[in-house]
């Protein structure tokens, strides 16, 4: 029987420690919905920060501890450490990304499943993500082109993009 | 140019009516609303959580002169910038209670800052997490049309802001897990027939093990509020802006089609047990005295369901939407203008939600 209602059959135990004890809880379905103990399944299961701070935590406990006494690479911009990240789960600025490139790296193909970014470019970032970005519109232009059956467009578009996939791309790596 | 600013403020704080609820879009007898959200963050300069004041302010005034400039290309509609210090805590609340920003940017902060256009699809936090995050929000599952419109107000604002982008990294951003596209999009889903039928944990745990996530109406904490969920994208490197929207497109498709299934069956097995439900739920929505927050959310999402179910000639989409703000605790107190106990609030809000169903 349901200890919280004491009408309904007891189908679901809930264990607690309670003051070091250990004390078992026998609820009926509805009872133990209502004091939260059938929620579990609506917690996110997969969090991305979750994830993060356990894998700083581990990053961190590998560093070697000459670097807690001052001699830590410090962002030139920001000022922050890798230590000071780790803890405050941010970064300082964008230059950190440069910065504790090394380790970073790693972390982000942990988190994401790669390091390189294949999205949308900035416009102010030039040179190879310029390219890419000009050819991701160029190969969408080239499916409507076709599918709209305007043949005289679509070659001239195929045409840009040999080239520019021709061109050696990029000034930085 | 300042009370230009606050009127703009004032009207979106005082209407309890959004675009995005206005049941317009694919498939919006169970998709509420699609959110993009890009994360962008200037050059040389710290993120916002070691930012001073004077530089946070900075930060604001180089983009709402941006913003500015790209308000007289006019080719974008008008986007009013406010410094949110100028913003009453209530008002903020309101703010985010219409979803126009998250909880978090509610909070008191050096350089705070809202910029949003007048159909509301569009809005621009500053200085949260990040410098700026640009956020589309539409009415039903509409993630092409967010994107699209969140790209196109990213192009406009880097152009004078100088994004920080990196060519291996993409965008960078103040957390790594939002480093690359610095996109998160989301579906917000109504899935009561799911939720009657038991069924939607199990829903949750396959959608989690594509990568996805899922919260509350308002963000994590808020998990089941009204039988709403909000299904986002986790990884936002190393795939592309479409990839990640057609991902979660085509999940949203498949919860929305498990959702329909059993609104077919429940109301093969159980219609006349679930209309008594909804009309009850009806009943109470349109003559109670008084109401908690939490008890007119799950009534919604009972009357909502016969709105879905084209039981309701009463009432529409949109209508009912708006009972998900009005019955907000800060909108409350936001409409009688001062600030309420928790019982003045419920029998204010039992008479605004019965003024509202009178129409």
């Amino acid at each position: 029987m349901c200890e919280e209602c004491g009408n309904r059959q007891a189908i679901v135990h809930v264990k607690t420690v309670q003051d070091g004890r250990q004390v078992v809880m026998n609820l009926c379905q509805e009872c133990a919905q209502k004091k939260g103990f059938l929620n579990i399944f609506l917690q996110p299961s997969f969090s991305i920060n979750n994830l993060l701070s356990a894998l700083l935590g581990s990053q961190v406990a590998k560093m070697p501890a000459v670097e807690s006494s001052g001699a830590e690479t410090r962002c030139a911009v920001c000022g922050m450490s890798y230590r000071d990240f780790a803890r405050a789960g941010r970064l300082g600025c964008s230059d950190c990304y440069e910065t504790f490139e090394d380790r970073l790296n790693p972390l982000l193909r942990r988190i994401h499943g790669s390091e390189k970014h294949v999205g949308k470019a900035s416009a102010h970032s030039g040179g190879a993500a310029l390219v890419r970005r000009e050819l991701a519109t160029l190969k969408s232009d080239l499916a409507t082109a076709i599918a709209k059956e305007a043949y005289e467009k679509a070659a001239e578009i195929r045409d840009r993009i040999r080239e520019l996939e021709k061109a050696p791309r990029g000034e930085k790596s | 140019m300042k009370d230009k600013r606050k009127n703009a403020i004032e009207n979106i704080v005082k209407s309890s009516s959004s675009p995005w609820m206005d049941g317009s879009g694919s498939l919006a007898d169970v998709v509420v609303s699609s959110r993009v959200r890009l994360a962008r963050n200037l050059r040389d300069i710290p993120f916002p959580h070691l930012l001073e004041d004077r530089s946070a302010k900075e930060v604001l005034d180089r983009v709402s002169g941006t913003v500015e400039s790209v308000n007289k290309k006019g080719t974008w509609g008008e986007l009013t910038t406010i410094d949110l210090s100028q913003v009453s805590a209530l008002d903020r609340q309101v703010l985010v209670e219409k979803h126009l920003m998250s909880p978090q940017h509610a909070e008191a902060g050096p350089g705070k800052g809202l910029a949003t256009r007048e159909d509301e699809r569009v809005s621009v936090m500053v200085n949260e997490e990040d410098h700026l995050r640009i956020q589309c929000l539409f009415s039903g599952l509409e993630l092409d049309e967010a994107w699209i419109t969140a790209s196109g107000t990213d192009d406009l604002l880097d152009e004078g802001l100088d994004f920080a982008y990196d060519d291996t990294v993409g965008f960078l951003t103040a957390c790594p897990t939002n480093a690359g596209t610095g996109l998160r999009a989301s579906v917000m889903v109504h899935l009561p027939a799911l939720a009657i039928g038991d069924e939607v944990s199990r829903v949750l745990a396959a959608v989690n093990k594509l990568g996805l996530v899922i919260r509350g109406l308002y963000g994590e904490g808020s998990e089941g509020k009204g039988n709403v969920f909000q299904i986002s994208n986790q990884i936002t490197l190393g795939q592309t802006e479409k990839e990640i929207i057609e991902n979660l497109s085509l999940v949203a498709k498949q919860v929305v089609a498990e959702e329909k299934r059993f609104r077919e069956n429940l109301l093969k097995a159980r219609k006349s047990q679930i209309e008594d439900r909804i009309f009850r739920a009806w009943g109470i929505l349109s003559n109670a005295r008084s109401m908690s927050s939490t008890e007119a959310v799950r009534l919604w999402s009972d009357v909502r369901l016969g709105v879905e179910l084209g039981m309701m000639p009463s009432i529409d989409v949109r209508g009912i939407n708006e009972i998900l703000v009005l019955s907000q605790p800060c909108f409350v107190q936001r409409t009688v203008g001062k600030e309420l106990a928790p019982e003045e609030r419920d029998i204010k809000r039992a008479e605004l939600i019965r003024s509202h169903l009178r129409g």
